[in-house]
């Protein structure tokens, strides 16, 4: 279904909250997840018209990310972890009688469309090891008691207030007044501020590292790029801000592993 | 909580009621630092940092000032939080991002104005329902008091904070895969150099990406100043740091404590509350998935970035998982290794490929169909995968995540080879 009224109100009031419309897609995709429970392609035929973009690319960046459903799920998606933290203390055990109460393997939908099963990767409650998410609300600790009586509260709808819908996520908007004036301001405040910049270089003078040395070449050969999950393309880089030269000298080993 | 030798920094108003709220917050000593770092020249809050040595919380342990120091001179600058927690077995900015939204907020302010700034991102994980309703509730509640928006505190400063979810990937934790992915792409990451966030960031901009533990800190360190964060912890180490601690103890959790004067033993055992059963330590990954393994003859290192450096392995994400003498070590290595395989963007041959065949091996091996020359293919296909198999790893692919694969197995061949063979042998686990 395309995005009712309201949403497309939602998703422009996004759209003006970012330097460059794209940047609102995936929350966009999160707006029509919730609308339809998953993405349907009206919906992404809708979102690419509103962000002036192809189908395929936004079809091409959904499909890339694992909270993103471009095929129909339950209302109720569990995902249960298996990771590491979860293995030693019984993710595997919960995840077949997960499988053996629901009748179905990980990806698979109950008949009666109320629960999708998944396996997922670690969930960042490890400390609650094994745990599960429901639509992405958590759930520690859980015993196969636990677990059949949390499916009986989610089918009986005790629990609606914490567990929304699938596609429901982050059920606080953006307060739109906090600015007078609204989104719009926001934008006005923001090009005021890059206004100033232009005219004046920004405060930013802390002493300069000493030279930096560079990082080791990755021995043998570059980067092996292969493309055929997608297109790769050169980070896109305005006119205005190309300084591929500077940026060569510039070190920050963020993410070397030392 | 559990106290530390240290009180806590960035958790230390965890477990007050409704620490989340503005009301908690400014009652409990909230939004002072910014006022006070309003008032001070942005160079000079950079200068506390580079004074405080804060490291930063994300994995790779970079100095938070010097990175400051280090954006192209141009405008406009960004800065992108990196709320995207998913290395396996890491849960503290899960919990930060629940708990303290309004401290995350005035730390995010206080790096947009030293930096300059008009505009930030944090990007929270996408599975994070929860702590992205409350940091977009508390930053509502922000606006409303002044201390985000237009002319912060009528200090004449502006900036503009946005929550931007994510989607569900691991890679999109690497900071120019984040970057993309809040441009709106796939998480790719970006070949560095030339594309250095600091250098061409968010939309070809100067960006500043940082951690939310690394933020956190902020306020309290423009309230205390530097130099009292650096008398906590040693060496380059300082401070204080949440831990995760998972696996097999009685009292896994987060823990903050201080850095370099506390050791694994003290965090596992009397913070941990010892391995469960009265079972004995058998393993224990001190830094996330990624990190080389440690048998119980490291526990008394101390959780010090620069000597956990040198014995071979990381402290990385914070994540301490302990593995008890009951635990199959081929199991654990498979499972880490799997999820590599799955969370690899596929750009680079030897991650995508190798990442897929060594988990297959190890597979084989757990499900007691492997054969002995295994042992020699998975060490081949990893050495192919980062060169020399050393710490730190070779890198030939585009970002980390490639080198991080040996990690595991190489843990488990190295310290278990005997409990490998034993599968293949006898076609089955010694611990069923
Ligand atoms: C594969 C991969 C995953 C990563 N995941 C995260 C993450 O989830 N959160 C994070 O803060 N940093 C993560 N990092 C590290 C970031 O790239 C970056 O170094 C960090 O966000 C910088 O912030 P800091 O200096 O404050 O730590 C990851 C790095 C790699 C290579
Ligand atoms: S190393 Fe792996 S995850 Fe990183 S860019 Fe290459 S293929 Fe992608
Ligand atoms: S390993 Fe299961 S939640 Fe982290």
């Amino acid at each position: 279904m395309r995005l009712n009224a309201e949403n497309v109100q939602r998703a422009r009031d996004l759209i003006a909250i970012y330097p460059r419309p794209r940047s609102a897609l995936i929350p966009i995709l999160h707006i029509a997840q919730e609308q339809d429970g998953w993405l349907t392609e009206d919906a992404m035929e809708h979102v690419a018209e509103l962000l002036g973009l192809t189908s395929a690319e936004v079809y091409g960046t959904a499909s890339f990310y694992d909270m993103l459903f471009t095929e129909p799920v339950g209302r109720h998606l569990v995902s249960i972890c298996t990771n590491i933290a979860c293995l030693l203390n019984g993710g595997y055990e919960l995840l077949e009688h997960a499988e053996e109460t629901l009748g179905v393997k990980p990806g698979g939908t109950t008949p009666d469309g109320e629960f999708t099963l998944e396996e997922v990767e670690c969930i960042a409650d490890c400390g609650r090891a094994p745990c599960l998410a429901v639509n992405w609300r958590f759930f520690g600790n859980v015993t196969n008691d636990d677990f059949d009586t949390l499916l009986g509260d989610l089918r009986s709808g005790a629990l609606r207030e914490t567990v929304p819908p699938h596609g429901t996520l982050n059920r606080v908007r953006r307060d739109l007044t906090a600015w007078a004036g609204g989104v719009p301001a926001a934008q006005a405040a923001r090009q005021q501020v890059e206004a100033k910049w232009a005219a004046a270089p920004p405060p930013v003078s802390s002493p300069a590292p000493a030279t930096p040395p560079t990082p080791p070449p990755p021995p043998g050969q570059a980067p092996a790029i292969k493309d055929d999950r997608g297109e790769r393309q050169p980070a896109s880089q305005p006119a205005s801000e190309q300084a591929a030269d500077q940026a060569a000298t510039v070190e920050d080993k963020g993410d070397t592993a030392k | 909580m559990t106290v530390t030798n240290a009180a806590p920094i960035v958790t230390r108003r965890h477990g007050l009621p409704e620490a989340w709220t503005l009301k908690s917050y400014l009652d409990n000593g909230g939004y002072t630092s910014l006022r006070r770092a309003l008032a001070m020249p942005p160079e000079q809050i950079t200068q506390e940092v580079l004074t405080s040595n804060l490291l930063g919380r994300g994995g790779a342990g970079f100095e938070a000032g010097r990175k400051w120091g280090m954006l192209r001179k141009a405008q406009p600058v960004y800065l992108v939080v990196n709320g995207d927690e998913s290395e396996p077995a890491t849960f503290k900015d899960h919990m930060l991002l629940e708990n303290d939204p309004h401290q995350l907020i005035e730390g995010v302010v206080i790096c947009a104005y030293a930096i300059g700034a008009a505009q930030a991102f944090i990007y929270v994980r996408g599975e994070f329902a929860l702590a992205q309703e409350r940091l977009q509730a508390a930053l509502n509640e922000a606006y409303q008091h002044g201390a985000v928006g237009e002319d912060v505190f009528g200090s004449g400063f502006t900036v503009d904070v946005v929550v931007h979810p994510g989607a569900g990937a691991y890679i999109c934790g690497e900071e120019t895969a984040l970057i993309e992915s809040l441009e709106g792409k796939r998480g790719f990451p970006r070949i560095k150099p030339p594309y250095f966030p600091a250098a061409i960031g968010l939309y070809g901009a100067p960006t500043v990406v940082n951690n939310v533990e690394t933020l956190s800190n902020l306020p309290w360190i423009v309230e205390n100043g530097g130099a009292a964060f650096a008398a906590l912890g040693q060496g380059r180490s300082t401070g204080t740091r949440i831990f995760s601690l998972s696996g097999h103890v009685n009292r896994p959790g987060n823990y903050e404590v201080e850095m370099a004067k506390t050791t694994f033993r003290d965090l596992i055992e009397h913070y941990g509350g010892g391995v469960r059963n009265g079972r004995q330590v058998k393993a224990f990954i001190p830094g996330g998935a990624s990190s080389y393994w440690f048998g119980p003859e490291s526990l008394d290192m101390a959780l010090d970035q620069d000597v956990v450096g040198k014995a071979g392995s990381m402290l990385g994400s914070g994540a301490i998982t302990v593995m008890d003498d009951q635990t199959c070590m081929v199991r654990a290595a498979w499972r880490i290794t799997k999820f590599f395989n799955r969370e690899s963007c596929g750009q680079c041959t030897p991650c995508r490929e190798g990442s897929g065949w060594v988990e297959k091996v190890m597979r084989r091996i757990e499900e007691g169909a492997g054969r002995e020359e295994d042992l020699d293919l998975l060490v081949d296909v990893l050495d192919n995968i980062a060169p020399g198999l050393s710490w730190p790893p070779q890198q030939t692919t585009i970002c980390v995540l490639g080198p991080s694969i040996p990690s595991a197995i190489m843990s488990g061949l190295r310290m278990f080879r005997d409990e490998f063979l034993v599968h293949i042998k006898e076609g089955a686990c010694p611990y069923g």
